[in-house]
């Protein structure tokens, strides 16, 4: 025993000084952009078959996986050292094993989410998720950390290997994404696993050569085990498209996958689609024969079958987004915002619009009905007037030139989706008030703005649209925004009208003829009396009218403190549109329970907390596990004042990468145009430039690591600092330019600023290995921990203080870890 | 003597078994009578909403009658009178007691009328309703639903109710005009043809929400004079401009 240890030492030693051969380097990025794969994955697959603000919860948790390994290696160092090879061959191969089948295993256990509140079974079912999910990353964060043990002296090379690797994962999967349906491509990311254990084995020069043949059999195996298995993606059976298909005679007739999501369009000829949002009672006209469009089985959105003539799109006059046709001169000039399957482009057509420029977010949307049902459509985007765009509206609108007399938001999101508070955690920023103040910008003078927005009861994102144009056309310096607002509701629908210029007499005579005929409330139009409000769909009181009258009053402020709900505009800084969260909610809600309480919860927000929460849980957990083992173990210990600086250090430059890393990603998203290719390369440009830093950061000798932690960190915060102040300028002149080189813009300044946030980990490491070199894993256990973390509280800091202060939060912890870091220990 | 032997047996058997079920119907008895009482309590929540502070004693005694355990799944029998919704499969589940109740009450059925439901689900409603009116047709869109609540309520001994599976939309012209309408699944559009079913004076209610979670429901009436009106009712006692209650 003793020569053996003695023996294990030596090869330590050798180790020390040995630099890892560069096909496993490869190997360890292949193993590194494979997780990532699978962690992007997960939260697409969960989109499909479940919601996904509970496919953020999962993934955060699964990253988890990375604190384990740091416990598990630093128990099993000994054990596993000396047998790097197998251990890391092992690690690889099951780590593309259980990619696949631990997701395929995670579909079978019968979560319902939407019974969360009332079940605590569910609670159960969703802990057994996490735990089936984990193993995927825990295996990775093996393989990795042992490399990161083995050649501790060349450690920025093996961290360099591990961030390019996830950058270069980060844009595959979206290319990926692409090309093949989400199951296909987490068989592809197995597969990647299995070609790294295959590298690994060759690299090491292991014996006999032979065995990488089981290995890709094993590929084959699980290619087919998907394939020929019946293994598909099992929806829950209360998302929209499940129900859609049950119903006797519907088909899905076509079914397209794109990072932007998986469409789906559904055919029901014996019991027809009738989506008309908001159709007055009194319509006389019947809806047509439509086609459901499904994005991940939820927002049903209608494309109508036309057979060209005008008379058949009369039931589009009796919603309430009609409006502002009858306010409009004949002939007008109309951009649609969110045109999706065409129904707000076919009533700017019924009411003989001059020129529709309609924007769609996602192409294979424009494509299924420009191409596929193009013919059942009408040809409704081949129309002469009409030009459609697949580009993201705000983008759109910043990059356009032209005026017009109607911007026209439709309902981007289901009902469904919006009333489970799914949003509440997304950055929109379609609604906040600068977007308000770019829109009215391309008003010609007497043109509106509509938006309408779907009831809901307790009203909240409807007052809070309403608090939002009051802000824009406050800060865009018009004169009386009182006498420029219209707002009506129907039963179900909502639409607020913004005009660039002051409401007329004549104007409000025709408003008040349209909502009679229609029987749609007046909630405001500028001289509006009480007695006017709530006479058709009665609240019990006129909750509309008075919001409205309440938010452009002096007692504006003490209205928005005293609300039921968060109805404070989103800003470009904190784009929260669907948070709506107040803490008294919670008790009010769960006491109401029994009286239908909970609809006053939109559940993103406690979710988000439960996450943050379980994730410090279990974080401090996997980080005081190994402290505890080392503590009592004589060789390791280390005094308390020199394991503090190192927890706080690594602790420290987690949180901050990560956040510095989300508030690009969220500044770079209205730039890019799409969260996710925001998210892509911002994590790419991030991941790979870091990687470059460390790159560098591994010729630094651990004498001087200390100095360069020192240069690094100032180098952030300067560099941070100079793009806070001058990004917003650089935006607005280059937002109109061609995507290729607004992505390269975007590399261009994430390039130096993630090269040095590249440097404090490795240069970290690199000292702790020549002093205290037990704690590695440690160290990169807290890290992995740390950006869980990070990750959820990022998001908390964004929605309560905006990402001016979260910037600020993080700059400030590089300062400490510069000033206070395990080098001056 | 072995024939006689089994006779004891099977008569003690039998004694068992009915003791069984009459200590099972006390136990669902009991537990009906508990979860009236919870709704009785819940009801003060929305008395502003309501305009008053009971619901129906005709309503309660009707929910007070229906075995509700007998409408979910075996598994589920043990929380069937918890004042919650259940699945029922098919991605369908049977509503919140409170809130049926809350509809019912809306719909002030009397026992000379015909009611109408769209959405039979479990048939649980169906058969609340069938305590308070004269006649009840319920339609369902998904077969298997309809297959199973009509087997259900046909043991159950609930004749009144008649069921079959088709398209909601368009009502049951063969038997309109109704006295009130009952919409169970949220629709994206009032349907006209259930307007022209409702008679003078007739009330249709529909729930708005998701199939866990009610957000609110639309009350439509038909005046005398054919007039109809909507009505949104938030089923929690909403005081916006406070945020206090």
């Amino acid at each position: 025993m003793a020569d053996s240890a003695i023996e294990s030492r030596r090869d330590e030693e050798r180790a020390r000084h040995e630099a890892p051969p560069r096909l496993l380097l490869l190997s360890v990025s292949l193993i590194s952009a494979a997780a990532l794969v699978y962690e992007i994955l997960l939260m697409r697959l969960f989109s499909v078959i479940q919601w996904h603000h509970f496919a953020y919860m999962m993934i955060s948790l699964a990253l988890l996986g990375y604190g384990a390994s740091g416990t598990f290696l630093t128990l099993a160092r000994e054990y596993l050292l000396p047998r790097f090879g197998a251990a890391f061959v092992l690690n690889a191969a099951l780590f593309g094993l259980s990619a696949t089948l631990c997701f395929l295993a995670a579909q079978q256990v019968p979560f319902n989410a939407l019974e969360v509140l009332w079940s605590p079974r569910e609670w159960g079912h969703l802990v057994l998720i996490y735990l089936i999910l984990t193993p995927p990353f825990f295996f990775a964060a093996n393989c990795i950390g042992l490399t990161f043990q083995r050649y501790k002296a060349t450690i920025g090379r093996t961290y360099a290997a591990d961030l390019s690797g996830a950058g270069t994962g980060a844009l595959a999967v979206v290319l990926l994404l692409f090309l093949v349906f989400p199951l296909n491509a987490l068989v592809l990311a197995s597969g990647a696993g299995f070609a790294a254990a295959s590298l690994a084995w060759i690299a090491l020069g292991m014996r006999p050569r032979e065995l990488i043949a089981p290995l890709v059999a094993v590929i084959a195996a699980l290619w087919l085990l998907v394939h020929w298995s019946g293994a598909e993606l099992r929806p829950v059976e209360y998302k929209s498209l499940s129900q859609a298909l049950r119903v006797s005679g519907a088909e899905r007739i076509e079914e397209r996958s794109s990072p932007l999501g998986l469409l789906s369009v559904v055919r029901s000829p014996e019991v027809p689609f009738r989506h008309a949002p908001g159709l007055s009672l009194n319509s006389p006209v019947p809806v047509p024969e439509q086609l459901a469009v499904f994005t991940d089985g939820e927002g049903m959105s209608a494309i109508n079958r036309w057979d060209g003539s005008r008379g058949s799109l009369a039931f589009l006059d009796y919603v309430p987004s009609a409006l502002p046709y009858h306010l409009l001169p004949r002939k007008p000039k109309v951009l649609v915002l969110g045109a999706g399957g065409g129904s707000e482009v076919l009533q700017a057509i019924y009411h003989d619009a001059e020129r529709i420029d309609a924007v769609e977010l996602n192409p294979q949307m424009i494509d299924l009905v420009s191409r596929d049902v193009a013919d059942f459509a009408g040809q409704v985007y081949g129309q002469p007037s009409v030009r459609v765009h697949a580009a993201e509206a705000r983008s759109f609108v910043a990059a356009s030139a032209e005026h017009y007399d109607l911007i026209q938001i439709a309902l981007l999101d289901a009902f469904n989706t919006s009333s489970a508070g799914s949003y509440a955690l997304n950055e929109s920023y379609l609604y906040t008030v600068e977007a308000l103040q770019a829109y009215l910008a391309h008003l010609r003078s007497g043109g509106f703005l509509a938006i309408t927005r779907w009831v809901r009861l307790p009203p909240r994102d409807e007052i809070k649209l309403f608090a939002t144009a009051a802000d824009a056309l406050a800060r865009a310096g018009a004169s009386a925004p009182e006498r420029r607002l219209i707002w009506i509701r129907g039963w179900q629908t909502s639409t607020l009208l913004i005009k660039n210029g002051e409401i007329s007499d004549p104007e409000i005579a025709t408003l008040r003829q349209f909502c009679d005929e229609r029987s749609f409330d007046l909630a405001y139009y500028p001289g509006i009396e009480a007695q006017q409000a709530n006479l058709h769909n009665r609240l019990k009181e006129p909750y509309f009218f008075e919001a409205a009258t309440a938010l452009l009053s002096p007692e504006r402020e003490s209205f928005t403190e005293r609300y039921k709900f968060d109805v404070r505009p989103a800003t470009d800084d904190r784009p929260y549109f669907f948070h709506f969260f107040k803490w008294p909610l919670l008790a009010e809600a769960f006491k109401l329970k029994g009286s239908g309480g909970l609809s006053l919860l939109d559940m993103g927000y406690p979710i988000l907390l439960a996450t943050l929460l379980q994730s410090v849980i279990i974080s401090t957990l996997l980080i005081l596990a190994p402290l505890g083992v080392l503590m009592h173990r004589s060789d390791g210990g280390l005094k308390n004042s020199r394991r503090s600086p190192v927890f706080g250090y690594f602790f420290a430059i987690g949180l901050a990468f990560m956040f510095t890393e989300i508030v690009y990603i969220q500044k770079f998203i209205l730039y890019l145009g799409h969260p996710l290719y925001a998210v892509a390369m911002v994590l790419a440009g991030f991941l790979i430039f870091a990687g470059l830093g460390s790159r560098y950061a591994a010729r630094i000798t651990p004498q001087q690591a200390g100095m360069h932690i020192s240069r690094a960190t100032k180098a952030i915060i300067a560099v941070s600092a100079v793009y806070f102040l001058t990004l917003p300028s650089l935006f607005d002149v280059s937002i109109a330019l061609p995507a290729p080189i607004k992505v390269t813009v975007v590399l261009a300044l994430i390039a130096p600023l993630a090269f040095f946030m590249g440097m404090p980990f490795p240069l970290g490491l690199s000292r702790l290995a020549a002093e205290a070199e037990r704690l590695i894993p440690w160290a990169f256990g807290i890290n992995g921990c740390a950006s869980v973390i990070a990750a959820i509280l990022a998001t908390v800091l964004a929605i309560h203080v905006g990402q001016f202060w979260l910037l600020v939060a993080a700059l400030s912890l590089y300062g400490l870890a510069g000033f206070a870091g395990p080098h001056r220990g | 003597m072995p024939f006689t032997r089994r006779l004891k047996f099977s008569v003690a058997l039998l004694c068992i078994g009915l003791f069984g079920t009459a200590a099972h119907a006390d136990e669902y008895a009991a537990k009906r009578q508990a979860l009236i009482d919870e709704i009785r309590s819940e009801t003060r929540w929305v008395s502003s909403e309501i305009g008053k502070t009971e619901l129906d004693a005709q309503v309660l005694a009707a929910m007070g009658k229906v075995p509700r355990h007998e409408f979910v799944s075996e598994d589920l029998r043990s929380i069937a009178y918890a004042n919650r919704p259940l699945p029922i499969g098919y991605g369908q589940t049977i509503s919140q007691p409170f809130i049926v109740a809350l509809m019912t009450d809306l719909l002030r059925v009397k026992p000379d009328e015909t009611v109408l439901e769209i959405g039979t689900g479990s048939g649980y409603q169906a058969a609340v309703l069938a305590e308070l009116a004269e006649r009840v047709y319920s339609i369902e869109i998904v077969p298997e639903l309809t297959q199973m609540a009509t087997e259900r309520l046909k043991r159950l001994g609930y004749a009144k109710v008649e069921t079959k599976t088709g398209d909601g939309y368009y009502g049951w012209p063969e038997h309109a005009p109704f006295d009130a309408i009952i919409v169970t699944a949220a629709p994206t559009q009032i349907p006209p043809p259930l307007v022209q079913q409702l008679k003078p004076g007739g009330r249709m209610i529909i729930p708005v929400g998701g199939q866990f979670l009610l957000q609110y429901l639309v009350l439509v009436e038909k005046s005398e004079q054919g007039k109809i009106s909507t009505r949104q009712i938030v089923p929690v006692q909403f005081v916006p401009l406070t945020g206090a209650h």
